[in-house]
């Protein structure tokens, strides 16, 4: 095993130096040889990481959605080759769609209350004022939890017999909501634990965003008679708008792959009305006693797909905005 | 400055690089088990899904006992009963199994679908006095993969203090209809009915079974008349508000812990539960078929097999150590401590001599089914995940139960 990787990684270390003459000013070919042979010494150890912990499961993931695997051909590695056979499958099965909406629902809607109401605790938690450090470091607290603790904790407190919310809810009059146990209300669930979980990230980044805003600036404005209002989305929201895309693309690739909440909460239920693509996939790969590697394969490499377009897209930004 | 910065990069890079061959080293020197040695003596691999039990349990020392025997050593690992499926597979891939392995008696199908374990053709095995109900989970075409360790199964285990109270008498309750009448009375005493697990996992399907099997249908035809009758027997009583609705989403242990609180006259539970219930005062009886008599639950429990070896000279000495595990003696103490029901009649009967309120388990044990019996093997799985999904939608009212299991029945036999 050792030794297949080490060879592979030096092959695809010999492939990759093409980059490596662009990179630097017009290189002197002959007399730089040995310096090379140092320097690629040195990148070994860095490239056979990536090899082996990056690129190997990437393309074993690839190999596995693009041939057909049973238990049987997992053993004995006779998988055929199908092309694209898998993603047919999965975009043909009945779970596709609704699995689609509710992962570009449950997304959507995270970042969007996540990022506001960070920015909203941000910009309230930069006017410093008595307490405001120990009440930040509250705010932090969902982010301090394991995932299993929070999610096992929400799962109880909206419990439809026995959970607090409903019992709150029952105080003020409210009929009794099955939240975790109805399919218009699971998908809702989960969000609102992902959202309490999320929060504390978007806080913290936009908040040492804040403080790279000069004061100046807001002096500036005070003296011209702007408004706390017009100083927000004059100054502040178009000063933050690096850290905010960085946030919203960082916590964008978070969402999308969140499987503990809803699998702790829901298991993707009922029936799959909170089942994402992380939870399709791993249902497949690994709900049943007989694992259907290839389709789950697939499922996550269309994951892994999206979350690249908003990488792209997140470079393009970046770089309009630097030009 | 620069050459410093160059200098502690290097290092940098020698130390990540010393890091990763380590950790390369670490993963080839794993990986090499101990299915190596041949012929008698040396050491056997042996794996469970018990990590519970360290090796000063009294089960690790009756294997330890066992291999002595046998005239080997063993080394045991215990994994999470959720891993052990996946990791055997990747074992046999790797030509890595384990001598012995001891496995959830659905997940044995599986893993004979994937050509890693051998039949009692090719290793030996004597099984000639397991109760046929429970070695049908390690039949596949006519072949035999493995022995059961012990078994357990479900039950309706009752209040007693809730149903006097409500003035019923559990023996009264023979069938649904009677059933039926008992949690009426239960939910009219001010308490809750009945409580269960129908969580879209393997394990609602299970807790699902005894009332499919108990209508008399057939895992061949999910939308059959009894199978609907069985959807609408759950879906009424969370519908009347007799079950609670959080059964959507209970597991079974989830669902135990709403029985324990006492509001409840009944809940379906297993045989892993017997040793609480007593200290409770909870007492059980079988769960009743439709139309009378005790329904079939389905079968939990271990089966021990013999993965597919590089050197066939290694199953004597294995199938030796099963057979020594499953020796009447040690079998009764192996099932007492993980409460589980012995497969053979002859332990049955010792166990019930040593503890005779055993008796209910006993008789459903014996009505037990395995899931991937009948010859369905890894048809199982396909078909108990539309039926779970098929409960859970009609559970919820997102479908009615005959919608709800022809598009499951659709859905299964598509695949």
């Amino acid at each position: 095993m050792t030794a297949t990787q080490f060879t592979a990684s030096t092959g695809t270390g010999d492939s990759g130096r093409a980059a490596v003459p662009a990179a630097l000013p017009t290189p002197v070919r002959r007399p730089r040889r040995r310096g090379q042979w140092a320097a690629w010494a040195f990148l070994a150890p860095v490239v056979i990481y990536l090899v082996v912990f990056y690129a190997y499961p990437l393309v074993r993931n690839l190999d596995l959605s693009l041939r057909d695997y049973t238990v049987r051909s997992f053993i004995d590695g006779t998988a055929p080759f199908v092309w694209f056979a898998n993603y047919v499958t999965v975009f043909q099965d009945p779970t596709f769609w609704p699995a689609l909406a509710n992962t570009a629902t449950f997304t959507l809607v995270s970042i969007v209350f996540q990022y506001s109401i960070g920015m909203a605790l941000a910009v309230f938690f930069f006017q410093r004022f008595p307490l405001s450090a120990t009440l930040r470091a509250l705010f932090l607290v969902p982010w301090l939890l394991p995932l299993l603790v929070s999610a096992s904790a929400w799962s109880w407190m909206l419990n439809s017999d026995s959970g607090v919310v409903n019992y709150l809810l029952s105080l003020v009059g409210v009929d009794a909501v099955n939240w975790l146990t109805s399919p218009q209300w699971a998908l809702v669930s989960v969000l609102i634990a992902n959202i309490w979980i999320g929060v504390p990230f978007n806080l913290v980044i936009l908040y040492s965003g804040l403080q790279n805003i000069s004061s100046d600036i807001y002096e500036a404005a005070s003296i011209d008679g702007a408004n706390a209002w017009q100083k927000f989305w004059r100054i502040t929201f178009p000063l933050l708008r690096p850290v905010s895309a960085i946030t919203i693309l960082l916590g964008l690739v978070y969402t999308l792959k969140v499987f503990d909440i809803i699998w702790i909460m829901t298991r993707g239920g009922p029936g799959s009305s909170s089942t994402t693509f992380a939870i399709w996939s791993y249902r497949l790969g690994f709900g049943s006693a007989l694992p259907d590697l290839s389709p789950a394969a697939a499922v996550g490499n269309l994951l892994i797909v999206i979350a690249l377009v908003f990488g792209l897209i997140y470079i393009r930004a970046q770089r309009r905005l630097e030009v | 400055m620069s050459t410093n910065n160059t200098r502690n990069r290097a290092l940098g890079a020698i130390a990540i690089g010393a890091v990763a061959v380590g950790v390369l080293a670490g993963c080839s020197g794993g990986s090499t088990g101990g299915s190596t040695d041949g012929g008698a003596g040396g050491t056997y691999t042996f794996w469970d899904p018990y990590p519970q039990y360290d090796a000063s349990s009294d089960w690790a020392k009756v294997i330890d006992t066992c291999a002595a025997d046998a005239g080997v050593t063993i080394e045991r690992t215990g994994f999470d009963t959720s891993d052990l499926t996946s990791k055997a597979l990747l074992a046999g891939q790797q030509g890595d199994s384990p001598d012995i392995l001891l496995i959830d008696n659905p997940a044995v199908s599986t893993l004979v679908e994937a050509g890693i374990l051998t039949s009692t053709d090719e290793n030996n095995l004597q099984v000639g006095d397991v109760a046929q109900n429970i070695l049908g989970a390690s039949v596949v075409d006519g072949k035999t993969y493995g022995v059961p360790i012990g078994a357990n199964t479900l039950a309706l285990y009752y209040n007693p203090t809730v149903l006097s109270a409500a003035g019923v008498d559990p023996s009264s309750i023979k069938d649904w209809t009677s059933l039926n009448a008992a949690i009426e009375k239960v939910v009219a005493s001010g308490k809750k009915g009945i409580t269960f697990s129908g969580i879209g996992t393997e394990e609602g399907s299970f807790q699902f079974l005894p009332w499919f099997w108990g209508a008399g249908a057939d895992l061949t035809k999910l939308d059959s008349s009894q199978a609907v009758s069985a959807v609408q027997l759950w879906t009424d009583w969370v519908k009347k508000g007799w079950a609670p609705n959080s059964v959507i989403n209970n597991t079974q242990t989830t669902s135990w812990q709403e029985f324990e609180t006492g509001d409840f006259g009944f809940a379906e539970n297993g045989t892993w539960q017997k040793a609480g219930a007593a200290k409770a005062g909870y007492e059980v009886i079988p769960i009743p078929g439709a139309k009378g008599g005790a329904a079939p639950a389905p079968t939990g429990g271990e089966f021990l097999t013999l993965p597919v070896q590089k050197d066939a000279g290694r199953y004597a000495a294995s199938a030796k150590i099963v057979e020594c595990l499953t020796s009447t003696a040690n079998v009764v103490k192996t099932d007492n401590t993980l409460n589980y029901i012995a497969a053979t009649p002859e332990a049955q009967k010792e166990q019930l001599a040593q503890d005779p309120t055993l008796e209910p388990w006993v008789e459903a044990v014996n009505a037990a089914k395995a899931r991937t019996g009948d010859n369905l093997g890894t048809k199982y799985p396909v078909i108990s995940e539309q039926l779970w999904t098929a409960v859970q939608n009609s559970l919820t009212g997102a479908q009615s139960p005959q919608d709800a299991l022809t598009a499951a029945q659709q859905a299964a036999s598509s695949k």
